[in-house]
């Protein structure tokens, strides 16, 4: 375990300070902040207990730093789209509204989980919330997210399917053989790709050809794709509007190219700077660029108070994320006598 | 001997190929980072760098077939995966071309390309990384399977793997790794189609592959303190397989317990049951039992997890049943696996 880089830095939302005396801010940019917030409050108390505790068996893929792809795109959605993920799935999953107690008792391996303690941090699932599930293999839910889609233009319904992925996942054949179907096919569905510039350890320049652009490949698709600074979670609001906007109007498929960065360890709760593949230095650079606090700093000449609101944000949900925690851990276990349960349908 | 880890001894197999024949290549995501497949790259990418042990996109299906391609050309690709469930999208080269590439292009040279897939099972892998693909990749003809099991066969099947001329798969079980045993210091080759009695007994035979063995050889420490034997017999490679080693034993024990990693129906355990059945019927003197997954995918919960993966104390409560003892005193036994920590 290594320390937090960029001591100097400070964090984006500061722990304690006065209580706001005004109304709590209120309106759609206000709401960006708040849901950012909660997400990184939420994934940082997961983060230390995960450490801590040793009690979360379930592999877990933060988003810590990335929150503004999800908060942004989750702002674009109507009720009815649903929302598919890789393995990055705990922020997507809490933009769009999932149970936030579900999702803790899921990592917890509890009954009351939101698959019952079966799939994980990397199998969540809300469908009240429009979070219709995230899977592990990389590239799976990409096509799965084109066949939601389809299926909604086929019965005639409004609805946008989206899916998040990675960098990484556009290597896989499966990436390039669902944007060409959707295409072909109209499909309302939008992809989006957080560029977080790593596969694991891998650096992008390693895996993808220098002087090419994941948007330009998807380009040569005929897509409508855009690539967006996405810790400006303004920027990906507005173009998620306008991906979202194109399905619902029979468009076809859009596609995002998010630009973002992953603040912790691929995979768990750690700080991995001193491990060769990435610098201290382009950690703290990403971590200066910080989602939450530019888009603080945007809203802060109209919103009075805001900075006292964001750390009552904190108290709060940081509260809010340990009842969870308390809830979860006092919950039954899934009895081992259901274990075969749930493997097939009803009748034969 | 001096001892090895299992990891150690992979790790040794390949640099060892790699000295000794220049076209041996090593292909797979993350080969070169810092912790280089569980420890078994990181010595190759030391010692041959970046243009022999390859950080590869994430394009299990193509790196397939670019290796069977590059194989088919006279190199030698290991190509290496974190978890052997991504193996499933590198399956249609694996079984339409490396399986069948010498025998429907009528035997004018093959495509002997290798493929490592380590079973993430333990701390909540789940259901899609933590399944063993042994028995899948068993089905097909054209192909080699082999589980190892000790430190010896990891460095051993590997060598033949990469000295041999048909494609190659190894499933290595992660919770392997950590375990120790004498290796030899040369890369001497082990065949694939002979099985190992890993212990030796006369009451019941427990087939087991990869992890299993050493469940079993656990449940027989357990049974021998009882009075009963229990031989163990370490299969080694489940394509080819040694049917005369496992069929010697069950007609000198009479009675057949199967342990596997996977699932029972079409698997491993029926193959080895209807091997039996069809060699040997007149010598089993109890019905054969197997100790296998429930018929579910892997569930994620820490209770249901530990539920889910046989072990031990499974095939000593199945070895038992057969020679109609009670298990009576004898203490439960936890899994070899049990001692695994997280976060992955
Ligand atoms: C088919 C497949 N191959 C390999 C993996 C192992 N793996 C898990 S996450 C990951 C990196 C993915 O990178 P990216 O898609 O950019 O997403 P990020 O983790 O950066 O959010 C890899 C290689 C996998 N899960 N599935």
């Amino acid at each position: 375990m290594t320390a937090a880089p960029a001591d100097t830095v400070p964090a984006p939302v500061p722990a304690d300070g006065a209580a706001p005396t005004g109304p709590e801010p209120a309106g759609p940019e206000a709401a960006l902040i708040r849901d950012m917030v909660r997400i990184r409050c939420v994934e940082e108390e997961l983060c230390d207990r995960y450490r801590d505790d040793q009690e979360m068996r379930t592999p877990t893929h933060f988003s810590i730093g990335q929150e503004a792809t999800a908060v942004g795109v989750a702002a674009a959605t109507g009720p009815d789209d649903l929302v598919y993920t890789g393995h990055r799935s705990h922020a997507p999953y809490l933009a769009m509204g999932g149970d936030l107690r579900a999702m803790v008792a899921e990592l917890y391996g509890r009954e009351s989980g939101c698959a019952r303690g079966r799939g994980g941090s990397i199998h969540l699932v809300d469908r009240s919330a429009g979070f219709a599930g995230s899977a592990a293999i990389l590239g799976e839910m990409i096509s799965v997210a084109v066949g939601a889609g389809w299926s909604a233009a086929l019965r005639g319904r409004p609805q946008v399917a989206l899916t998040f992925f990675g960098d990484g996942a556009t290597e896989e054949g499966v990436f390039h053989e669902a944007v060409n179907f959707a295409q072909v096919h109209r499909v309302p569905v939008v992809f989006l790709c957080e560029n977080n510039l790593y596969s694991i350890s891998s650096p992008l320049g390693q895996r993808q050809p220098a002087g090419s652009t994941i948007t330009d490949r998807v380009t040569a698709y005929g897509l409508w794709a855009r690539s967006v600074d996405g810790n400006d979670v303004y920027a990906v609001r507005a173009a998620a509007r306008a991906a979202v906007q194109r399905c619902r109007t029979g468009a076809g498929p859009a596609f995002l190219e998010l630009h973002t960065y992953r603040w912790r360890e691929h995979v768990g709760p750690g700080w991995d700077h001193d491990h060769g593949y990435r610098s201290r230095e382009e950690i703290d650079a990403w971590m200066a660029r910080c989602p939450i606090r530019r888009a603080v700093e945007v809203a802060r000449p109209t919103q009075p108070g805001l900075d006292d609101w964001v750390r009552e944000w904190e108290r709060r949900y940081r509260a809010e994320v340990r009842d969870a925690v308390r809830v979860a851990r006092a919950a039954a276990w899934p009895p081992v006598s259901t274990l075969v349960d749930g493997a097939y349908g009803a009748g034969r | 001997m001096r001892e090895l880890t299992y990891w150690q001894a992979i790790s040794e197999a390949t640099v060892q190929c790699m000295a000794e024949d220049p076209t041996v290549l090593v292909l797979g995501e993350g080969v070169d980072d810092h912790k280089g497949t569980f420890g078994t790259t990181k010595t190759a990418f030391e010692r041959y760098g970046a243009a022999r042990v390859v950080d590869v996109p994430n394009s299990e299906n193509a790196c397939a077939g670019i290796a069977i391609g590059a194989a088919a050309n006279g190199m030698r690709p290991l190509v290496v995966h974190t978890r052997a469930d991504f193996m499933f999208l590198a399956m249609d080269a694996l079984v339409n071309l490396a399986a069948k590439w010498r025998y429907m292009y009528g035997d004018q040279g093959g495509a002997p390309v290798v493929t490592r897939g380590v079973v993430g099972r333990g701390w909540g892998q789940g259901a899609t990384h933590s399944q063993s693909p042994h028995a899948t990749f068993g089905h097909y003809a054209g192909l080699y399977v082999a589980t190892p099991a000790s430190p010896a066969d990891a460095k051993g099947l590997l060598v033949q793997a990469l000295r041999g001329d048909t494609p190659v798969v190894l499933i290595e079980n992660r919770n392997l790794y950590p375990m120790t045993g004498p290796v030899p210091e040369e890369p001497e080759p082990v065949p694939f189609g002979v099985g190992r009695i890993a212990r030796a007994g006369d009451d019941v035979t427990v087939v087991a592959a990869s992890l299993m063995v050493a469940e079993a050889l656990r449940a027989a420490d357990q049974l021998a303190t009882r009075g009963v034997g229990v031989e163990v017999v370490d299969v080694r490679s489940i394509r080819p397989l040694d049917e005369r080693i496992i069929c010697e034993s069950v007609a000198r024990t009479g009675r057949l317990v199967v342990a596997d990693t996977s699932w029972a129906r079409y698997g491993f355990a029926a193959e080895v049951a209807a091997v039996v059945a069809e060699t040997v019927p007149e010598a089993l003197r109890a019905p054969v039992r197997r100790v296998t997954l429930p018929d579910c995918p892997a569930p994620v919960s820490w209770p249901l997890e530990e539920a889910f993966h046989p072990g031990a104390d499974e095939i000593v409560e199945a070895c038992l049943a057969l020679v109609g003892d009670r298990r009576g005193e004898l203490p439960r036994l936890t899994s070899a696996a049990a001692g695994f920590h997280g976060p992955y």
